[in-house]
């Protein structure tokens, strides 16, 4: 009979600090050796981490009311349209937003430009109303002057995602990076290994409500993120094959740190933002130890090529030998290059490693969990 | 002695005659290939090092312009504010010259300037926007 463990027992081994953490190389490179058995005998929790580019992001603000109050209506931040169709002195800085004709500065520089503690110009109109009489306003924001910073994004910390080359004889900006023509590279954007839903990937201890390490804070899973999709196939050690589940998360923006959270451009694509995602699982029994050891070489995924217009599928390449800095595909040798960083991938899980060890971090179980899906609704064009 | 990196760009019809190898018997240059591009019949790119007295070094930069041979000294190096660096990879996917690579064992970005090519395309590739062109 294999050892179970619930997720009470677990905290109360980190209150007492005994809880035996580790991160998800470390278990994986432990797997090498141990059998499931023993890992789920000998370890507590394992640690995650992802620090990568989620267009699907952004912050909502209240600035205050002003006096005479205002309810406005065209809102810009260092000249970055944000979303004002909220409540009088609410408003949404969605990422991707830029500053035309500067598109290479969006709403990830100025959310940013907010945590690091500098001051943001914010610029409002309205048309007046009897109880919000004020029609303009200008002045100077930062995140101690505005009375909340919540970052809510729709779509992060994707379950696997595609590798993306170029079949064209022309460079490609997209926002898998720059692809050189006729194969030239390969680049592919997860932490393997380390991602926080490649460790649990049915979602067993992942739902609504877990506790996360998010953006250099403590964060919330909110909800299933935006495009989730569990009906995608998965490879005989369990793991979906290309971009599958994603995550809505939730955090204080004022706590995080420009550490974790990273304003991006992609050349001729856009903005975008690094967000640093860290989750911890709990070593539940023998499956999920089985869950947690999961290699790069048994992490499979998709090579789209991005130079045609169906993003024709071409092949499936293992993380083991994307990481490995060249893939074969038909015979031709392609250099491969990550665009998300496993460097502060490692530093998350690591932070988060050490903060359940200390008994300053502790587990929770999902509220609910994640309902399944059996796939994506295109857009159907009906005029 | 002087050390001086070049790019050679070859047309079609001087790819038949052994340029590289004139330069080091026929005026003694020391010679260092850093990145070759050259196929018969197309315009070629040679990226090389070239040691010698620099009267010497000028002989054989006349002789190649003689054979169409351009020859562009890359007196320009490429610098990145490293402390601001997340290490994503961006950068090493566009730099064909091998001179931005992953370090598999740190995960960390590896810069040898030695290698570098300066095709610049470091420059819009990294997100962060961390790289620039000194211009010496």
């Amino acid at each position: 009979m294999s050892r179970k463990r619930s997720i009470e027992e677990i905290n109360e081994k980190i209150r007492k600090g005994r809880a035996v953490v580790l991160t998800a190389e470390q278990v994986a490179a432990m797997g090498r050796e141990a059998t499931p058995a023993e890992v789920a005998e000998k370890v507590d929790v394992v640690t995650t981490g992802t620090f990568g580019p989620m267009c699907s992001s952004g912050m909502f603000i209240n600035f205050g009311h002003t006096d005479p109050p205002m309810r406005m209506e065209k809102i810009t931040l260092n000249n970055v349209p944000v979303f004002g169709g909220i409540a009088a002195v609410d408003a949404y800085v969605g990422a991707t937003e830029t500053a035309l004709p500067h598109d290479q500065y969006g709403g990830a520089h100025v959310i940013e430009e907010l945590i690091a503690g500098k001051d943001v110009l914010l610029q409002a109109t309205a048309k007046g109303t009897d109880c919000y009489p004020r029609t303009e306003v200008k002045t100077l924001i930062n995140k101690a002057t505005v009375n909340e910073m919540i970052m809510f994004n729709p779509r992060n910390a994707y379950q696997n995602y595609n590798v993306a080359v170029n079949s064209t004889s022309k460079m490609k900006f997209t926002y898998m990076g720059t692809l050189l023509p006729s194969f030239g590279n390969a680049t592919f954007s997860t932490s393997g290994e380390l991602s926080p839903l490649l460790n649990d990937p049915e979602m067993r201890t992942i739902g609504i409500g877990t506790r996360i390490f998010f953006g250099g804070t403590t964060g919330y899973v909110a909800w299933h993120g935006t495009q989730f999709n569990t009906g995608k196939p998965v490879n005989e050690h369990g793991v979906p094959i290309g971009n599958s589940a994603t995550l809505a998360l939730i955090g204080n923006a004022k706590e995080m740190s420009t550490r974790f959270i990273r304003a991006a451009y992609f050349e001729k694509y856009g903005v975008s933002i690094f967000v640093g995602v860290g989750i911890p699982i709990p070593v539940l029994d023998e499956e999920m130890a089985q869950r947690v050891m999961v290699r790069n070489s048994q992490i499979e995924t998709n090579i789209i090529d991005y130079g045609s217009p169906g993003h024709d599928l071409l092949g499936r390449v293992n993380y083991e030998s994307l990481f490995s800095g060249e893939i074969t595909l038909n015979g031709k040798k392609i250099r491969t290059a990550p665009l998300s960083s496993v460097r502060v991938a490692r530093e998350i899980a690591e932070t988060l490693c050490r903060e359940i060890t200390a008994g300053r971090f502790m587990l929770t179980a999902p509220v609910e969990a994640f309902r399944k899906t059996t796939g994506l609704n295109s857009l159907e064009i009906r005029l | 002695m002087k050390s001086r990196r070049f790019v050679l760009t070859f047309p079609p019809e001087a790819t038949g005659e052994p340029i590289t190898y004139n330069l080091i018997r026929k005026f003694d240059i020391m010679v260092n290939i850093v990145k070759a591009d050259v196929s018969p019949g197309q315009v070629g790119h040679l990226v090389m090092e070239m040691t010698a007295p620099s009267k010497i070094l000028k002989e054989g930069m006349e002789y190649m312009k003689e054979r169409n041979v351009e020859c562009v000294p890359i007196d320009r190096t490429i610098t990145y504010q490293k402390d601001l660096c997340v290490h994503c990879g961006a950068c090493s996917a566009v730099c064909f010259a091998g001179a931005l690579t992953m370090n598999r064992s740190t995960a960390e970005l590896v810069f040898d300037a030695e290698k570098c090519v300066v095709c610049e395309l470091c420059l819009t590739a990294c997100p962060l926007k961390l790289f620039s062109i000194d211009l010496g």
